[in-house]
């Protein structure tokens, strides 16, 4: 090591003094950011830290004071199923489809669209930084339909994002430069990843009641008063359908309340459309809660995702949509996202939107996409069929398991605790996330019995 | 409240200005001339003026497409796996000590620009300096990425505009002043937008003096093996830092030398001063990774994995790399000779001299206004063209449009 290099030129002090806050690490912040202390214990207030003299020590690394980060609770979980050599073990962690054989599944149509790609040998050119136009077209009219005069008025802005994630990070970062202060509503219980997007983006948020536990169904009143409380203009992040992690998603009418409230304090909808197709198998059904919103005249947003209803996971295809008052505006707003996207990676990847886009705009393939969409969605369904009848099967506690029937999409929440997710995944090796969400896309009907005996001794024998 | 014909929500969003070097191709697009020529972003283009997609890189593409036990899982928050080690290979060497010892954290990140914003991301929550120097030019995005990220960006004396060479000694003083611990960013070869590199004994230089400092370097690697023709030596400058045991991040882009371009395919590399740290370190990216897109994509990376672990594929691509380094070269050659048969006034020497896809040609921006207006050539506003997009053809085309620029304007 040459660490014989360094010579102690440093005016200051020879010895090594790191201010308190890097021992047991939590990192600090710049100074020149403004971040409130809504952020939590992630991050201490930057004015207080001062700079070390560490620069001239020998052989130590400069980041000697940073802790061990813990493992993503969500994506951590398949590490774990990983590492795990028992021959029972299940994972129903990450919503990732699953075959009856428990195989991961690469769609027909897909695979037909990257021959199609292969043969016309396209180039691998630069993308725009609002990615291929041909996917953000064909995108906004799967979501919003293709007759929608919204798009004939050229009202909505379309930028390709990195898979869900990346398109809520862009809609956060135009949020947190163009509504200063402006706060994100989550419901109560959400996708584990969204409080990281608004935290890292430096959007403040609160939560809106969602889940009632007493009765495992939504807590509607609950969350109307909160909507209702928020300060006017905040951003109200919904779940277009197969609300994540519950399954719980509200009724057509309940829809049309809660957009009656939001248009009355003026709030704006924020739509995670991740699961278009997946949740009743119609693509139009499922984007029924984000064209009410819409057909409105409301301004919103729409983040879309194309991991699982097109099986497209790793390529990370989505996009963020801005449905606005004018065209004039869609072009100011867009010109904006795109602003956001050049620092973060210069322009999207252009391999998953092409397959969308051959897919999509293909009626062939489209036709046969449904087709596909329709036997992933019946397959979780006959799923979630199997496990509540193996279940009333078992239990005799008249404990009622219905409520596996009336969710909706690829998750449910089985009201299990932290305890008793630790003994599914201890004892029985069932790998789900501590929250008590259980994949069902990582279930097949062989493994439904073990899994109602799993959930049934961790319900009623661990508290 | 917004509503079909009322109010929106965003109307004090004004429209932003294109990209300056992105909006080159958008306006070069826009363009109905039928004699125009692009020479802004910084994408090979063929003797016939297309788009080049690698051999090697078809091959690899068609053999991961066919194969059907392949499947589109997402990919683990810091990449295919496969992939970090080869392009850590790759840029620090297969023999690393570094590597050996396990000192080495490597995350897969989109591109240049991605691995650039996680290391920044990063640098701003864990790194107790927060302010970059990075050179006077740069690429017109790098002040974007590091300042979105929460450093304070300041810059070095690095071109001299008098000799279009390096100012050395300024670059020395400058990095002498700055404040102990200071990130600097340092372009591994072929310098964006100047061509000029330091040489091998100014590197050591640079080296001993940041060093002595405890600077921290930040490594931009974009053109390895487009610089020489050889991915070992464009590498020289990031291994001489790496071998004398210390610290630094690197961003590595594989957009240029695999012409991977769209597929958004880079690393970045944190080296540390033991294995715990890198360790805890890569817990740390993965953080900042989960919050910005969740985990990077597969089909690029897969590619270039495929090409690097295959030795016979490695090979056809050094050889695929050198014909594209080479050609850029003879156009330095053409553009040079083309002008002294002109006679243009100036000394154009620096063409050839200059490393790598870009010429800092010296125009300013009204000459380059000049000849966009009058010869329909598109090329950043400060003079730089890429080299990559001409060819024998349009060779005299510039320098036509050169030579009056020259003469007409001031």
């Amino acid at each position: 090591m040459a660490s014989g290099m360094l010579s102690l030129t440093c005016p200051s002090s020879s010895s090594l003094s790191l201010p308190h806050q890097f021992k047991g690490g939590a990192a600090g912040k710049p100074k020149l950011l403004n971040q409130a202390s809504f952020f939590g214990k992630r991050f201490v207030n930057a004015k207080s830290f001062t700079r070390t003299t560490m620069a001239v020590a020998l052989n130590v690394s400069r980041f000697e004071s940073i802790t061990m980060a813990p493992p993503d609770p969500i994506l951590g979980v398949s590490e774990a199923f990983r590492a795990d050599t028992n021959e029972m073990k299940l994972n129903l962690g990450v919503g990732a489809y699953r075959t009856e054989d428990l195989q991961p599944y690469v769609l027909n149509v897909v695979k037909k669209a990257e021959k199609l790609m292969l043969e016309r040998g396209e180039n691998k050119e630069y993308l725009p930084i609002e990615g291929l136009a041909s996917f953000n077209k064909v995108t906004a009219e799967l979501l919003l339909g293709a007759d929608n005069p919204l798009i004939l008025q050229q009202r909505v802005a379309t930028v390709q994002g990195l898979s869900g994630t990346g398109s809520l990070r862009l809609a956060a970062a135009l949020i947190e430069r163009y509504f200063p202060g402006a706060k994100v509503l989550i419901s109560s219980p959400s996708w584990g990843n969204h409080k990281n997007i608004f935290n890292d983006a430096r959007v403040p948020w609160s939560e809106y009641r969602y889940y009632d536990p007493s009765t495992v169904g939504l807590d509607f009143d609950g969350m109307i008063a909160d909507i209702k409380a928020a300060p006017e203009g905040s951003f109200v992040l919904l779940h277009g359908c197969a609300h994540n992690p519950t399954g719980i998603d509200p009724t057509p009418e309940q829809w049309e309340i809660i957009a009656d409230v939001i248009q009355e304090k003026n709030h704006i909808p924020f739509f995670d459309v991740a699961y278009q197709g997946f949740a009743s198998g119609s693509l139009d059904v499922d984007a029924s809660s984000v064209r009410l919103f819409a057909a409105r005249g409301l301004e919103l947003l729409v983040a879309q995702s194309y991991s699982k209803n097109l099986g497209l996971y790793a390529e990370r295809i989505g996009a963020i949509n801005i449905v606005c008052s004018s065209a004039d505006a869609a072009t100011r707003v867009k010109s904006q996202i795109k602003r956001l996207a050049r620092p973060m990676y210069s322009n999207p990847p252009v391999h998953g939107a092409r397959i969308v886009a051959n897919v999509v705009g293909d009626p062939e393939l489209f036709n046969e996409w449904k087709e596909e969409m329709e036997v992933m969605a019946g397959r979780i369904k006959s799923v979630r069929q199997k496990l509540y009848d193996s279940l009333r099967a078992k239990d005799k506690s008249g404990k009622d398991w219905s409520f596996i029937l009336r969710q909706i999409g690829m998750f449910s929440f089985t009201g299990l605790n932290k305890a008793q997710s630790d003994n599914m995944t201890n004892k029985w090796h069932v790998y789900m996330t501590k929250d008590g969400r259980i994949s069902l896309a990582g279930l097949s009907s062989a493994k439904c019995e073990y899994l109602a005996d799993a959930i049934f001794d961790s319900y009623h024998n661990v508290s | 409240m917004a509503s079909d014909h009322g109010d929106s929500v965003f109307a004090n969003v004004v429209r932003a200005p294109e990209d300056p070097i992105l909006g080159v191709t958008v306006a070069y697009n826009k363009d109905p001339s039928p004699k125009k020529l692009n020479l802004g972003v910084g994408a090979y283009r063929t003797e016939e003026g297309k788009p080049l997609v690698l051999n090697v890189v078809r091959r690899a593409e068609q053999m991961l497409v066919n194969d059907t036990s392949r499947v589109k899982e997402y990919l683990p928050i810091v990449g295919l796996a496969e992939f970090n080690k080869l392009s850590a290979k790759l840029i620090f060497g297969v023999d690393s000590p570094a590597i050996q010892e396990n000192r080495v954290t490597t995350v897969q990140c989109l591109s240049g620009t991605g691995s650039l914003r996680v290391g920044a991301e990063f640098l701003a929550r864990h790194y107790h300096e927060h302010t970059i120097y990075i050179p006077q030019p740069t690429w017109g995005n790098h002040p974007k990425v590091f300042t979105i990220a929460g450093l304070s960006v300041k810059t070095y004396r690095y071109y001299s505009p008098e000799t279009r060479g390096l100012d050395f000694q300024g670059l020395l003083d400058d990095l002498n002043a700055a404040p102990s611990g200071a990130i600097v960013l340092l372009h591994a070869c072929a310098h964006n937008p100047t061509g000029v590199d330091p040489t091998p004994e100014q590197w050591e230089q640079i080296r001993q003096l940041m060093r002595s400092k405890g600077l921290l370097p930040f490594f931009d690697s974009a053109y390895q093996g487009f610089a020489s023709g050889s991915l070992d030596e464009d590498a020289q400058s990031v291994r001489m830092f790496v071998s004398d045991g210390g610290e630094c991040l690197v961003a590595q882009s594989y957009a240029k030398n695999m012409g991977m371009y769209g597929e958004r395919v880079g690393a970045l590399s944190i080296v540390c001063k033991s294995a715990d740290v890198a360790v805890r370190v890569e817990s740390q990216l993965k953080l900042v990774i989960r919050s910005m897109y969740s985990n990077p994509p597969i089909h690029g990376a897969s590619i270039v994995a495929a090409i690097l672990k295959d030795s016979h594929m490695y090979h056809e691509w050094t050889v695929e790399l050198k014909a594209m380094a080479d050609r850029i070269i003879s156009m330095r050659q053409k553009l040079f000779d083309a002008l002294q048969a002109r006679g243009t006034p100036g000394d154009w020497s620096h063409i050839i001299k200059q490393i790598g896809m870009f010429t800092f040609t010296g125009l300013n921006a009204q000459q380059v206004a000049f000849m966009t207006k009058e010869y329909h050539i598109y090329m950043t506003s400060d003079g730089r063209i890429s080299m990559a997009g001409l060819s024998s053809q349009t060779v005299s085309l510039l320098a036509d449009a050169i030579h009056a620029a020259v003469s007409a304007v001031v």
